[in-house]
């Protein structure tokens, strides 16, 4: 067989091309649907051209892997819905971090040289990555609590936990006489205790920070690809600019999201975020009840109306009938607008992705920034199935949420607050908005009583 | 030892592909905030090529063990990364349609 593996290179740099032309299309929403498909066509050359590889072997068990995982991501990111994407993207980034710490431990099989250093480092980032993902995967499917999990002495454990991995990686490469050691025994260390790091890394932080940890966590595994890019006999340099270019990225996005929730990045993870309950807070008043029919008289004669949603609104797919209300109102000359939280729903954009899917246009969707004077000159707010995103708890010192931005929407006159029951929000916090004299509550699933007050202001 | 030419070309290549990075993001609306996150998700995928390479250049069952694991996993980070950044901004090609060009903010 001719060898073509000169073709490698070429196509490599192709790839790389490709992928900053990608990612360049996809920051711009009309351009953005064809740069996930240039991408996409330039990791589908790279991976055929990897096969022509010298020296490879094991070709069926490559083919088998790749149906396998291939399928799984396929059918597994097809199936879920719309609303489950957060964790999702959680999901396949801790399996990227998987492969990058399994590349990891079987460079450090073999032989030990000057790049081991980076494979150290690639596995303890990458194997962090993985399990840590994974855990905010759980925490946002809802298979654990989303709560934080926090115990006394934690910030010491887990300090001790990642000095140890960080000495066991340091045993492999050092190998040091003194301990009657081998490097066989390091390396399951290591790995052990950096994937027991990323999970005690992750337990401590609440589901409204998720955003901002899985943001990190796929610059983490940019990092790590780009590391493991570089520990190879031959540096593969596709994995090393690609890694590099997710790990800046990333890290810029991740300031970005904690900027706009004013939360340092620091206080995400030592914070404990939520874990405290404020003592002896007594709230006033009674949450006050509201049908349909009712709702959608204030809302066909206010001059005003300002919808805030949030991820109630996601999970009960109610965005088309919000839509629906949308056109409805309008067509009486009632101006709309949407206010949307940066982090509303469980990350940022998931609002505006849910109202771009129902038809709701970009111009009607304004940041808290934009629409926060706008409250107090509001008669009606409807709040949709956000919780934490508008509890006035964040201006009060002493609240786990103080110094949170939200949505001022108790300025306005009536605050209406469609919500499935009695329960507190995503932080565990009380929200004392749901008490004030000018909110009303109107419970049931929001899809159900959009649709309610849909019909009834068809009626009017 | 490294050799310091290899070195230093590995330092020029991550300057620049983190600026490449930095740029990219800086200069996009928050609203592109999540799909982009997605996007830069599948492109770590690459890892996939990486997972292949050691795979097919293991001899030892334990690392054939690893190298195919890392297959599985990158697979399904490429894939899984793929569609779900494909579903997302479905979403945007519709509405986006209707929305004049120019900066989105």
């Amino acid at each position: 067989m001719t060898d073509l593996s000169w073709i490698i290179d070429p196509v490599y740099i192709a790839t790389i091309f490709f992928f900053i032309i990608g990612m360049h299309r996809m920051s711009h929403p009309l351009t953005a649907r064809s740069g996930i498909v240039w991408a996409g066509a330039a990791m589908l050359i790279a991976t055929l051209v990897t096969f022509l590889t010298p020296n490879l072997t094991n070709f069926a068990l490559m083919a088998i892997g790749i149906i396998i995982g291939g399928g799984f991501g396929y059918i597994a990111a097809k199936r879920v819905a719309m609303t489950g994407m957060p964790q999702m993207v959680a999901l396949f980034n801790g399996m990227g971090g998987g492969a990058a710490a399994g590349i990891s431990a079987v460079e450090l099989l073999g032989t030990i040289n000057a790049t081991s250093s980076l494979a150290v480092i690639g596995g303890i980032i990458g194997a962090v990555s993985f399990s840590g993902s994974i855990i905010a995967f759980l925490k946002l499917q809802g298979w654990m609590r989303p709560r934080p999990i926090a115990f006394t002495g934690q910030q010491v454990v887990n300090t001790a936990v990642l000095v140890l991995a960080i000495l066991s990686g340091a045993c492999i490469i050092l190998n040091p006489a003194w301990i009657p050691l081998t490097v066989a025994m390091y390396l399951p260390l290591f790995f052990v205790l950096s994937l027991v790091f990323g999970v005690l890394m992750t337990l401590p932080i609440g589901g409204a920070d998720m955003p901002v940890v899985i943001s990190m966590y796929n610059a983490f595994t940019g990092l790590a690809v780009a590391l493991d890019g570089f520990s190879f006999a031959t540096p593969n340099y596709a994995m090393v600019i690609a890694g590099i270019i997710v790990g800046a990225a990333g890290s810029l996005l991740t300031l970005q999201m904690a900027k706009a929730m004013n939360r340092s990045i620091t206080n995400v993870f030592f914070g404990a975020f939520g874990a405290t309950e404020e003592a002896g807070l007594q709230i006033q008043g009674s949450m006050k009840p509201v049908e349909a029919d009712d709702v959608a008289v204030i809302l066909a004669y206010a001059n005003k109306v300002i919808i805030a949603p949030g991820y109630g609104m996601a999970v009960a797919q109610a965005q088309q009938k919000v839509k629906e209300l949308t056109d409805l109102l309008e067509s009486r000359n009632v101006p709309v607008k949407f206010a949307i939280h940066p982090v509303a729903g469980r990350m940022p954009g998931h609002m505006n992705v849910l109202l771009a899917e129902a038809g709701v246009a970009y111009d009607r969707l304004f940041d808290q920034d934009e629409i926060n004077p706008e409250f107090a000159g509001t008669d009606v707010v409807l709040v949709i199935g956000a919780n934490d995103t508008v509890n006035p708890a964040a201006h009060r010192q002493g609240s786990p949420l103080y110094g949170m931005p939200i949505l001022d929407v108790e300025q306005a006159k009536n605050v209406i607050v469609l919500k499935r029951g009695q329960g507190r929000g995503f932080a565990g916090i009380e929200n004392d908005l749901f008490y004030r004299d000018n909110t009303r509550m109107l419970y049931g699933d929001a899809q159900e009583t959009v649709g309610k007050v849909v019909q009834a202001l068809k009626k009017l | 030892m490294i050799d310091t030419t290899m070195l230093w070309t590995a330092i020029y290549i991550v300057m620049l592909a983190a600026f490449t990075g930095y740029v990219i993001i800086s200069r996009v609306p928050t609203l592109l905030h999540t799909p982009l996150m997605s996007g830069s998700n599948f492109i770590h995928g690459i890892v996939l090529v990486g997972a292949l390479v050691v795979l097919g250049l293991a001899t030892t069952p334990l690392e054939q063990a690893i190298g195919f694991v890392a297959v599985i996993l990158g697979a399904a980070n490429v894939t899984g990364g793929f569609v779900v950044t494909e579903r997302i901004l479905q979403m945007f090609n519709r509405s986006g349609k209707k929305q004049k060009e120019g900066d989105p903010k």
